[in-house]
């Protein structure tokens, strides 16, 4: 390909085995994240096939779905998670995969960990049989979610048969205002895009209020591509990228991190690279957002009301907003700000990082959670996080404050282990999907940011941050 | 895989828009590590209600499943298609499909047709009494009446359905290919995990 290209054109083409004269090209993987819930049937399929591992060496196994958030000394108390657990270990030595058990520190969400590592590299191509893939894109890296068919292909064969993307760019502009964060940031591409918006395209997220982000709140951002329907989200490497990976247990050393380097700056789109579509979104004017529906294209300001179903333009979204509106047991015109919450989850591969706890922490500070609030999680998103937020003194101030300080894994993100929310009830939650029954049967989640999750947990209602800590 | 020509059938008038992946198939049935019999808790929310329309009669079993946009969106569990194809279905019919679902259902031999919104309506309405046919060999799906509504589908997935061909093997006949890639590979990509002794 001649021309300007984009960051996904340019990990694209240095990725391709072979070319297919139908549009499906064959692309090498380079690095290969899996854990209990979508790994069993791949290693089974392997297994009946008489196939081994091609690369096991690129290959990073964690147990995280289903992981107790308490007492790990403890049995399992649910014999089928324990099962998926067990088969994991028991397939990983099987088949040679390096696995970071359950009482590692260094065990953690999988989205969490692979960058923590230094698995997670610029310019690699990057897969996992999860959909939250799309957030190590904050590095400059492809990555996206495989099924556990693909997941199979991958070990087998260490490529995917693949057809290119459309590429779009998400330009935010200005600058974020005070307490605002990359979540927001997030939820407003959301918003703007729609559930659908982003099918068939890899995003690349550009402009000022990118750039200033943390590569945490790069990864929060990123992390959201797949709510706005798109494989892949995408942020050029840069400096922070850089200052972030050197060092890192499994990232290049010395020469060869020299020579990385030399290739990773060489990864932006060039001046001048066309997307297939553009969209522009203007961040000084991004207020905190929370979700009033069961879709994450549901948001709106915590100033706003709960909208008219009636006021979408398309039918079938009246209809799912009406029924969504039954199922969150919301009336249009009501206010955001104010109404209850029973349940606070803070974590999840969204925002579960050093920062996001910093944010959540400022909040709590000095304050109790309320009296109706039944549970106030926050899980760390691996032991390493947990382990600096000790050192920083956070776990003493959600103590403190009335949270419980829990084990890493996904935990009430989706509720495979305990942590569920109760049916009827409302959580306040910083992770990525509101879906029906994602937290747990008749749960009703309201997606926001750490800050505005901390906020709603010492008020017990959803309450505008900036109006708390001004 | 098993290959696909034609088929007809029972299609369930299903219409819904933005059928997410925990509808089809909520978290807490993903405890399993196998493929079969997921199909039990497919749609477990819905059949809670006792009316619900895929535990009609009529309706269990069959084939075809109509559907409306963005279908199988929300997370990449593959469950989601293992769950629909232990209930009976080989073909889902929407306006639009999620990318990973797409992809999933294709690797289980199942046949995804996108057809715009006006024909998706037609075909609630046909379907709600009589069988339709799903031609993928001519790309076209039939009623008893006259419609005729062509459909498009990706070559290569075309070709695997129709002769049941497994991806890996294709792939691995590609072998010379991957071997000539990997002895490229950038000096820092190899060796990251460690490999047992
Ligand atoms: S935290 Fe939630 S979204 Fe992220 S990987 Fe775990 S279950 Fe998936």
């Amino acid at each position: 390909m001649t021309g300007p290209r984009t960051l996904y054109d340019k990990i694209w083409d240095d990725h391709v085995v072979r070319r297919g004269d139908d549009g499906t090209d064959l692309v090498w993987i380079d690095r290969h994240l899996i854990h209990e819930v979508t790994s069993p049937q791949a290693f089974e399929g392997l297994r009946v096939a008489g196939r081994r591992l091609r690369r096991p060496d690129l290959t990073l196994a964690v147990p995280d779905h289903n992981v107790p958030t308490t007492a790990r000394d403890l049995p399992n108390p649910d014999p089928q998670s324990a099962l998926q657990l067990e088969m994991l270990t028991r397939n990983c030595a099987a088949f040679g995969v390096e696995l970071i058990t359950m009482n590692e520190a260094a065990q953690g969400i999988v989205h969490v960990i692979g960058p923590e590592q230094g698995f997670t590299l610029p310019g690699v191509t990057l897969v996992c049989g999860d959909s939250h893939t799309a957030t190590h894109g904050a590095f400059g890296a492809l990555a996206f979610g495989i099924g556990t068919s693909e997941v199979e292909h991958v070990f087998a064969t260490q490529t995917l048969q693949l057809k290119r993307a459309r590429t779009m760019r998400v330009t935010v502009t200005g600058t974020l205002g005070f307490s605002i964060s990359a979540k927001d940031v997030a939820l407003a591409i959301c918003g703007r895009l729609g559930a659908g918006g982003g099918t068939g395209h890899v995003i690349e997220y550009a402009g000022p209020v990118i750039e200033a982000l943390s590569m945490e709140g790069r990864m929060t951002v990123c992390n959201m591509a797949i709510e706005a329907g798109a494989r892949a989200g995408l942020i050029a490497p840069d400096a922070k990228t850089f200052a972030y990976v050197a060092g890192r247990p499994r990232a290049p050393q010395a020469a060869a991190l020299d020579a990385a380097l030399a290739y990773w700056r060489t990864l932006p789109s060039d001046a001048g690279a066309v997307f297939d579509a553009e969209i522009t979104i203007d961040g000084s004017a991004i207020a905190p957002l929370v979700t009033w529906g069961t879709s994450p294209e549901d948001v709106v300001p915590i100033t706003g009301v709960v909208p008219e179903p009636g006021a979408f333009a398309d039918p079938s979204k009246q209809a799912a907003a009406a029924a969504s509106l039954a199922y969150m047991g919301l009336t249009p015109g009501d206010r955001l700000d104010g109404v209850q919450v029973e349940n606070i989850f803070i974590g999840s591969c969204t925002n579960s990082r050093i920062e996001d706890l910093r944010a959540a922490a400022a909040v709590a500070k000095g304050r109790h959670v309320a009296a109706h609030v039944r549970q106030a999680l926050v899980v760390p998103g691996s032991g390493l996080v947990k382990r600096q937020a000790e050192a920083e003194g956070l776990d003493r101030i959600f103590i403190d404050a009335g949270f419980d300080w829990r084990e890493p894994g996904c935990s009430m993100c989706l509720g495979m282990n305990p942590d569920k929310v109760p049916a009827g009830e409302r959580c306040a939650s910083t992770s990525n999907r509101n879906f029906v029954g994602r937290q747990g049967p008749g749960a009703r989640t309201h997606l926001l940011s750490p800050a505005m999750a901390a906020a709603a947990a010492v008020t017990g209602r959803l309450t505008d941050v900036r109006e708390l800590m001004a | 895989m098993q290959p696909f020509h034609t088929l007809s059938g029972v299609a369930v008038p299903f219409g819904a828009s933005n059928v997410d992946t925990d509808v089809i198939i909520p978290a807490r049935f993903l405890k399993t590590i196998t493929r079969a019999g997921l199909g039990a808790h497919a749609f477990a929310t819905l059949r809670e209600d006792p009316a619900n329309i895929f535990d009609a009669p009529r309706n269990t079993g069959a084939p075809i499943l109509i559907a409306g946009d963005n279908f199988g969106c929300g997370s990449s569990r593959e469950h989601a298609p293992w769950a629909l194809a232990d209930m009976g279905f080989r073909v889902v019919i929407a306006p639009s499909f999620a990318d990973i679902f797409a992809g999933n259902a294709f690797k289980n031999g199942m046949l995804l047709v996108a057809l715009p919104q006006d024909q998706i309506d037609r075909l609630l309405m046909v379907a709600a009494d009589h069988e339709i046919t799903v031609d993928l060999e001519n790309q076209v799906v039939t009623t008893p009446f006259q419609d005729r509504f062509a459909f498009a589908v990706d070559p290569f997935r075309k070709d695997c359905l129709l002769h049941g061909r497994d991806e890996i093997a294709l792939t691995e006949a590609r072998g010379t290919d991957i071997t000539a890639f990997e002895a490229r590979l950038r000096p820092w990509v190899g060796g990251a995990a460690r490999t047992a002794a």
